[in-house]
């Protein structure tokens, strides 16, 4: 072998050196070969490996690391230059990737270890999350628990269900040895025993409420840890073992006389009972807070299921109690309906068979009346009248009495001339004053209406009776009778509260005060005054007649007028007053279609006759078709007849200015022939007036006949007068 | 017998039918519609009447003479009876009418077959009566008086 100078002469080789050197230059080649494909081969198996170019570049560094002492092999020996330069080429681009890896490597490890912590870091967390999971478990389970005991307890509403169910439930879901309840007494004072989970009917135990541990446990809503020896834990005969560990909890209670629908009764002032719950004996088990909290929401949910049993207990007793109250009144309305019913037959039927001799009697006197009599046969007959009227009054007075009481008498409203009201009752008592030397002044206030709207007749009853009775009972002085408008302030009276008049603008309150320096009443008497039939004792009043019921009659006019009556009195001999006020109706000037009622004695002097107009008679009846014809032709009337609906619609036309239907037949509807005939025609001045004979005036057929667009209502039969006067009303609207 | 004697007799009989109460204030309404134009008003009202009475009552015996009785069509007979009559002013055959139709609207049949004998009862009375008084009033028109109009204030 040449030794060229280029190359530094190496020392006389030593032969194994030179062979140990060779081989192991070999095994790196050979392992920097293998390592980079053991790597690609494992890395492409495992499918994570975040530093593919850091392999890259590791495997590169090897190659070339190999690369280079492969080539090196050659270099012992003689080698060209070719090999000179692959191998410093080699060596220059190892040195550069070694570099580049070491550089690289720099920034990889902290990264790579970093990953280590954080894998531990991740470890914990996941521990940590575990036992989490552990715990919402628990409460999750505690929570189910919680609703299962809460279905149960509260799926009941009898007291004892409930109670017993919480703890059978309670002791199984915690697994406990024994489970109780005390509740208090009723004095107070003391807890008992009441039920027991494992004892089926426990002895009457008692505790006095005012230990200690007790007052310790009902003064914190949360459940309590005691000791198992105090009095209200020793609830097993004592075992050889460590007892478990006892909690107790209050149970709030809802006394039933605090109860208030509509407020929930204070905490402070509960009732408590006392629920004491024992671990089994000899486990090592202790009570976990959620536990605890267990049994803390069960015990409030007892105190709800109690409320609610409670409730549902009181309000069962209210309402047996409101049954038997509602049959008891019950019967007693149909028995007062049926003495009601009772007394108005009896007091129609007698009104009836009273009234007919009546008239006969009244009749016959007043006919004896006209014919010659010798003045003594004059007084008699005239006595006769005088006593027979009078009775013909008390009769009219009980029967208007017994139907204002049963609220069936109306008013009759009406417009009216108050002033001639007024005038009228003044003409009437002037000459009974005049013979008693009574001095009798009326003034009406100047504010008083003209006309009033509302029942003539009954107010001037009312006002006669009054003035009557001051006349009556006043034997010298004078009487006034004073009428006003009443403002507010006067309206109220202190002796009746519940009378709240509303004036408004359609209304007016009349007060009308009668004073007399009569008699006078004593202020016991007063009340009685409008009671029926009652008289008051005094020998001056003895005499005087009057059958006690004019006032009880007024006062019920009055009420039905809303209004209100009293009398105000200073005693015996010091006259009195009357005084009362009514509800009006102020008239308007323009007022809506009102129906002409017609009214009882008609004196209207129309025109006697209708020449030439067109009336159609409808009635299924012969005889009475035949008398309302011989009525409106002896009018002068031009009469068509027919008898039935059908013709009746058929044969009405523009030229019928009239037409007289009869409602009260049976079958024939009369009131749809009001209907079809404003159909038929539309414009009002076509349209024939449409007139209904029936045989009742109630209020119910008037207003029948008003809603069906009838223009007046006969009561049948009819007299010539009362036609005439319908006909020549309708006909001036 | 003259004239002002049997006027003076249809003056106390017509009395005697209204205070027994066979005819009420109605008739009189139908005596004041009669005059020259209408001479016979009156009696051609009642003739009607006496016409519509006896279907009616004939109809009434049939129809309660069923097995099963229709009430409704005996209450629509006894109204028509009922309106006629107070119409003409025969005041018991009305009165007895409403009885009836009390009894109607029970479905008593015993009562209402009383109640029809009365009221034949009554309407026979009253055609009786009626007959009379329009043959005292055929004689005076035939005597040659005029028939005297009653006033009454009842």
């Amino acid at each position: 072998m040449e030794s060229c100078y280029c190359i530094e002469p190496q020392w006389p080789a030593d032969e194994l050196l030179m062979k140990y050197q060779y081989i192991s230059d070999f095994f790196i080649a050979l392992a920097y070969f293998s390592i980079p494909l053991e790597l690609i081969y494992f890395v492409k198996k495992s499918a994570v490996f975040p530093y593919k170019w850091v392999l890259v570049q590791f495997g590169a560094f090897i190659v070339l690391c190999g690369a280079t002492h492969l080539i090196s092999l050659w270099t012992f020996t003689m080698h060209t230059r070719t090999v000179a330069v692959v191998m410093t080429t080699s060596k220059v681009l190892t040195a550069v990737v070694s570099c580049a890896t070491a550089l690289m490597l720099v920034h990889i490890i902290p990264d790579l270890l970093s990953v280590k912590t954080r894998e531990l870091f991740l470890k914990n967390k996941a521990a940590e999350l575990d036992r989490e999971m552990g715990l919402i478990r628990t409460q999750e389970e505690t929570g189910r628990h919680v609703r299962m005991l809460t279905h149960e307890i509260r799926s009941t509403l009898d007291r004892h269900t409930i109670l017993r169910t919480t703890l059978v439930e309670l002791g199984r879901t915690l697994a406990l040895e024994e489970c109780a309840l005390w509740m208090p007494t009723r004095t107070g004072l003391e807890l008992q025993l009441s039920y027991t989970l494992r004892q089926q009917n426990p002895v009457g135990y008692t505790v006095p409420i005012h230990l200690p541990v007790i007052n310790q446990v009902f003064s914190s809503s949360r459940a309590v840890k005691i000791s198992p020896n105090c009095p209200v834990a020793r609830l097993r005969p004592a075992g050889k073992y460590m007892p478990g560990e006892v909690v107790a909890v209050r149970v709030p209670l809802l006394h039933l006389s605090n109860f208030q629908i509509n407020a929930w009764p204070e905490l402070s002032t509960k009732r408590y009972a006392l629920m004491v719950l024992m671990l089994p004996s000899d486990s090592a088990r202790q009570w976990h807070v959620h536990e605890l909290e267990l049994v803390e929401v069960v015990a409030d949910q007892v105190a709800v299921a109690l409320s609610h049993a409670a409730i549902l207990e009181e309000s069962t007793r209210a309402r047996d109690l409101l049954m038997e109250q509602n049959v008891a009144l019950d019967l007693a309305r149909r028995e007062a309906e049926t003495a009601i019913r009772a007394r108005n037959d009896f007091l129609a039927v007698m009104n009836h068979e009273m009234r007919t001799p009546m008239h006969a009697i009244i009749a016959l006197s007043s006919l004896l009346q006209e014919t010659e009599l010798t003045p003594e046969q004059r007084l008699m007959v005239e006595t006769i009248l005088k006593s027979s009227n009078l009775l013909a009054t008390l009769i009219n007075d009980v029967l208007d009495l017994s139907r204002l009481e049963d609220g069936s008498l109306q008013l009759e409203l009406g417009t009216f001339n108050l002033y001639a009201v007024f005038r009228e009752v003044f003409n009437l008592i002037k000459p009974i004053a005049s013979v008693k030397k009574l001095n009798v002044s009326l003034n009406l206030a100047p504010d008083l209406p003209e006309y009033a709207i509302g029942d003539e007749k009954r107010l001037m009853q009312t006002i006669l009776n009054v003035v009557g009775n001051a006349l009556k009972f006043s034997k010298e002085g004078s009487i006034s009778v004073t009428a006003f408008v009443a403002k507010s302030e006067s309206l109220r009276d202190p002796r009746a509260p519940e009378f709240f008049p509303v004036p408004s603008d359609n209304h007016f309150y009349l007060r009308v005060q009668v004073k007399d320096s009569g008699s006078g009443i004593s202020p016991q008497d007063i009340p009685k005054l409008f009671t029926k039939f009652a008289q008051t004792q005094s020998t001056a009043t003895r005499n005087s007649g009057g059958s006690g019921l004019g006032l009880a009659i007024c006062k019920r006019f009055v009420n039905l007028m809303e209004g209100h009556i009293w009398i105000e009195s200073e005693g015996l001999g010091k006259g009195c007053t009357a005084i009362f006020i009514v509800k009006l109706g102020i008239p308007e000037r323009l007022n809506g279609p009102r129906l002409p009622f017609i009214p009882e004695v008609s004196t209207s002097h129309g025109p006697t006759a209708f020449p030439g107009l067109k009336v159609l008679v409808m009635d299924e009846n012969g005889v009475s078709r035949m008398v309302t014809k011989g009525l409106l032709v002896h009018l002068g009337c031009d009469v068509t007849m027919v008898s039935s609906s059908d013709e009746c619609l058929h044969v009405v036309s523009h030229e019928h200015k009239v037409v007289l239907v009869d409602v009260c037949v049976p079958g024939i509807n009369g009131y749809e022939i009001a209907i079809r005939i404003h159909e038929k025609f539309t414009k009002r001045y076509e349209r024939p007036l449409i007139v209904a004979l029936t045989g009742n005036t109630d209020k119910v057929t008037k207003e029948k006949c008003m809603r069906v667009g009838m223009d007046g209502v006969i009561l049948k039969p009819v007299s010539l007068d009362k036609m005439r006067s319908v006909l020549s009303d309708l006909l001036e609207q | 017998m003259e004239v002002g004697q049997m006027q003076r007799r249809l003056m106390d009989y017509t009395k005697s039918l209204f205070m027994e109460g066979f005819l009420d204030g109605q008739f009189l309404q139908l005596q004041q519609l009669q005059d020259e134009s209408n001479p016979d008003f009156v009696v051609e009202v009642v003739s009607l009447f006496f016409d519509d009475s006896e279907k009616l009552l004939n109809d009434l015996t049939m129809a309660l003479d069923q097995p099963n009785v229709d009430f409704k069509k005996v209450d629509a007979h006894v109204h028509q009876l009922k309106g006629s009559s107070s119409s003409i002013g025969a005041q018991r055959v009305k009165n007895a009418c409403i009885a009836f139709r009390n009894f109607c609207e029970e479905q008593n049949t015993e009562a209402c077959l009383r109640c029809l004998q009365q009221v034949k009862q009554e309407y026979y009375l009253a055609k009786n009566k009626l007959e009379s008084l329009f043959r005292l009033e055929q004689q005076i028109v035939a005597a040659g008086g005029s028939v005297p109009i009653m006033e009454m204030g009842f």
